[in-house]
């Protein structure tokens, strides 16, 4: 399940502290303070399409708080966000503006698959003509998220898995 | 009106082609040509008013193809169904948008899935699919094989 | 016609909103013509989430495909479920026991209550103020920690099955949902002192978005988008189903037509839908959930319309079999699909901020439309 070495995602901060007068010597490595930094300050880009929108919405409001771990700011343009949360179903219609806008993201971006429809199509898979089985047929993704709609938990579990695996520097 | 005075009032006044039976409401079957005009007779007479149409439909039977209209009036409160069938291979039908204005998406979603041509609509262009699709999805003889759609 | 993004000859300019948007409700894609700030024409493009839903259900069994339904108008499964039954039970005569048919209510206005919360905090939302939009989400929680008890879910909740309900209700239940109504009403006074009041919400509501009776039936619009414009078109009231026709609420309806007064019809809705739950709470009837049917349905050969009202409007299955075990055609008369369709005629000569103000107040969910 845990896809980074334990002893670098789960320290608090990454590095030796060794206090002298004055404050402190810090001694890390520089690309895993970045990584931590980066985990810590995700922005997501206000992107749902369909059902799985309102359990992401969930999550943002009082009782399941994302802010609490750094996703507050959700912008609504592409430029100015990190992570993109796919919520809902994908049809062909809606893959080539998934697609634009993942293209108008700034390295590094990641990306969560929200629900089943977004991991493999869902409910919608067999017998339809317009979905597209999952949205890794667009965009690479980082982390699924099983569920039709996952619990607003399922999504908080999977932004640390997904901060983990930042830390770790395997993304 | 009940199902039984409506059905006497249609007969005496515009009678459609005919009147199908064993339905939960008055339920008439109007000819392609004659569509237009009674559609303008149900919304206008004083009796009937049908001023809501609120379900507009569209039937693949494998031989000819069926426009079932679901029509009621806020002002008499009575339900009435008219079914048009249509020649399977070159389905036209005169549009009604211009008597109920709700028709004008749902005859763009009718010409969408199925490929009902509706004649003189003011705007009539594929409403889910994207303008490049080939096919009209809906239909029963519908081949996909990337999709692989089997019913 | 079409028109593509960039100028017209006239010097207009012609802009997306959408698909993706945080104001539009879902993936909505709005051409909009603007003269200056003002707009002459807004044409909706759909399909962004266009699922194939219909087709879908031509190879669902009479059993499984009422469950699609919940994710059309995810914000009335239950409601959309309950239509899907009744249909197959017109079809099949079977009669649903009296306790089922309580707890069906039941859960629809608490669906109801929760769609409008959402509607509202997402009205104040789109409009500027962020505010409620945590405030609704608080209330909505209770709602669906009563729902996840007994359902199993939050959102999607799978729970009516044709026949009656899947399960029986947990014994907490009208513990919870008491204490909820009482929670709830100091509330929605809240709601009221927070933003009906506020002089800013109502500069920006009052005036827009203006639609008229005559329009509204004629364009197809049903739930408080028509009744804003005084049409009385309530199925519960019109075509009472279940234990509607015993209860005691009024329907709501406004003469303003413009956005305050559907804004305030669907405030008033609320109320109204607490004091149902109020009568029923205390006098759900002992007896079977779920009446006995056959493993395997099949309808005989024919056609069957039900309807019922959700929060959006009316919403309609139209049912044709031929007698086997999955329908030959499904088509679901959606609420927001009509109603959409009256942006155009009620959004012109407005500008862009009332634009985003009069789609908040006919309360589209965009699944909905595209089925």
């Amino acid at each position: 399940m845990d896809v980074v070495p334990q002893n670098i995602a789960d320290k608090p901060f990454p590095g030796e502290v060794h206090p002298t007068a004055g404050g402190g010597i810090l001694v890390t490595k520089l690309d895993e303070v970045i990584n931590w930094a980066r985990s810590n300050s995700l922005w997501p880009l206000v992107f749902g399409t369909s059902c799985c929108a309102i359990e992401m919405m969930s999550t943002a409001a009082a009782k399941y708080d994302w802010s609490r771990f750094g996703f507050e700011v959700a912008r609504a343009t592409p430029r100015q966000a990190d992570v993109i949360i796919i919520a809902g179903t994908i049809v062909n219609k809606m893959a080539p503006v998934l697609k634009r806008l993942y293209d108008q993201m700034a390295d590094p971006k990641y990306v969560i698959a929200m629900g089943a429809c977004a991991t493999s199509g869902g409910p919608f898979f067999y017998n339809t003509y317009s979905v597209v089985k999952g949205a890794d047929h667009v965009i690479p993704v980082d982390v699924y998220v099983a569920g039709c709609p996952p619990r607003p938990e399922a999504l908080l579990h999977a932004l640390i898995a997904l901060q983990k695996k930042i830390r770790g520097g395997v993304s | 009106m009940n199902k039984e005075e409506l059905k006497l009032r249609l007969e005496e006044q515009l009678p459609p082609a005919s009147f199908e039976d064993g339905a939960e409401w008055t339920t008439a079957i109007v000819d392609p040509a004659g569509w237009e005009g009674f559609a303008r007779h149900l919304r206008s007479d004083a009796g009937l008013e049908f001023d809501y149409l609120f379900c507009v439909t569209a039937v693949d039977w494998r031989t000819y193809m069926t426009m079932v209209y679901h029509l009621t009036s806020t002002i008499h409160r009575h339900i009435m169904v008219v079914k048009v069938k249509l020649d399977r291979d070159r389905p036209e039908i005169p549009t009604v948008s211009h008597i109920w204005r709700t028709a004008e998406f749902h005859e763009r979603e009718a010409f969408d899935l199925f490929g009902v041509v509706f004649s003189e609509h003011p705007d009539l262009r594929r409403l889910f699919m994207t303008d490049e699709w080939k096919g009209w999805p809906l239909r029963k003889d519908y081949e996909d094989p990337v999709n692989m759609i089997k019913l | 016609m079409i028109q593509e993004v960039g100028t017209t000859e006239q010097g207009e300019l012609v802009i997306n909103l959408g698909p993706q948007h945080p104001s539009t409700h879902g993936v909505l894609h709005l051409v909009i013509t603007l003269s200056g700030e003002t707009i002459k024409k807004v044409e909706p493009h759909l399909g962004y989430i266009h699922r194939s839903i219909e087709k879908m259900c031509e190879s669902l069994s009479y059993r499984q495909f009422i469950y699609v339904t919940s994710r059309m108008d995810y914000l009335s499964s239950h409601i959309n479920n309950h239509g899907c039954a009744l249909c197959v039970e017109k079809g099949m005569q079977i009669e649903v026991p009296a306790r089922a048919k309580v707890i069906r209510v039941l859960m629809d206005e608490l669906t109801r209550l929760a769609s409008h919360q959402l509607w509202w905090g997402a009205m104040a939302m789109d409009v500027g103020a962020l505010t409620p939009f945590f405030h609704a989400f608080r209330e909505r929680e209770a709602i669906n920690d009563i729902m996840e008890e007994t359902c199993g879910a939050r959102l999607t909740m799978n729970y009516m099955v044709p026949g009656g309900v899947m399960a029986d209700l947990h014994p907490d239940f009208p513990k919870k949902v008491k204490e909820f109504i009482r929670f709830f009403r100091t509330k929605i006074d809240e709601y009221d002192e927070l933003v009906t009041g506020n002089v800013i919400f109502k500069s920006r509501m009052e005036g827009i978005g203006y639609l008229s009776a005559e329009s509204a039936v004629s364009f197809g619009c049903t739930g408080p988008t028509a009744r804003g414009s005084g049409v009385s078109c309530d199925i519960r009231k019109l075509y009472p189903y279940e234990v509607y026709g015993q209860l005691q609420f009024e329907e709501v309806t406004a003469t303003g037509g413009d956005c305050f007064a559907r804004y305030m019809v669907r405030m008033q809705e609320m109320r109204q839908s607490l004091s149902i739950i109020e009568q029923l709470i205390d006098n759900i009837p002992e007896g079977e959930f779920q009446a006995k049917t056959k493993a395997v349905l099949k309808l005989p050969k024919g056609e069957f319309y039900s309807r019922v009202e959700t929060a959006r409007g009316e919403f309609g299955v139209y049912i044709i079999s031929e007698g086997g075990t999955t329908p030959y055609r499904i088509k679901f008369r959606s609420p927001g699909f009509s109603n959409l369709s009256a942006l155009d005629h009620m959004a012109r000569g407005y500008k862009i901020g009332d634009l985003v103000a009069i789609m908040g107040t006919l309360d589209l969910v965009i699944p909905d439309i595209d089925r």
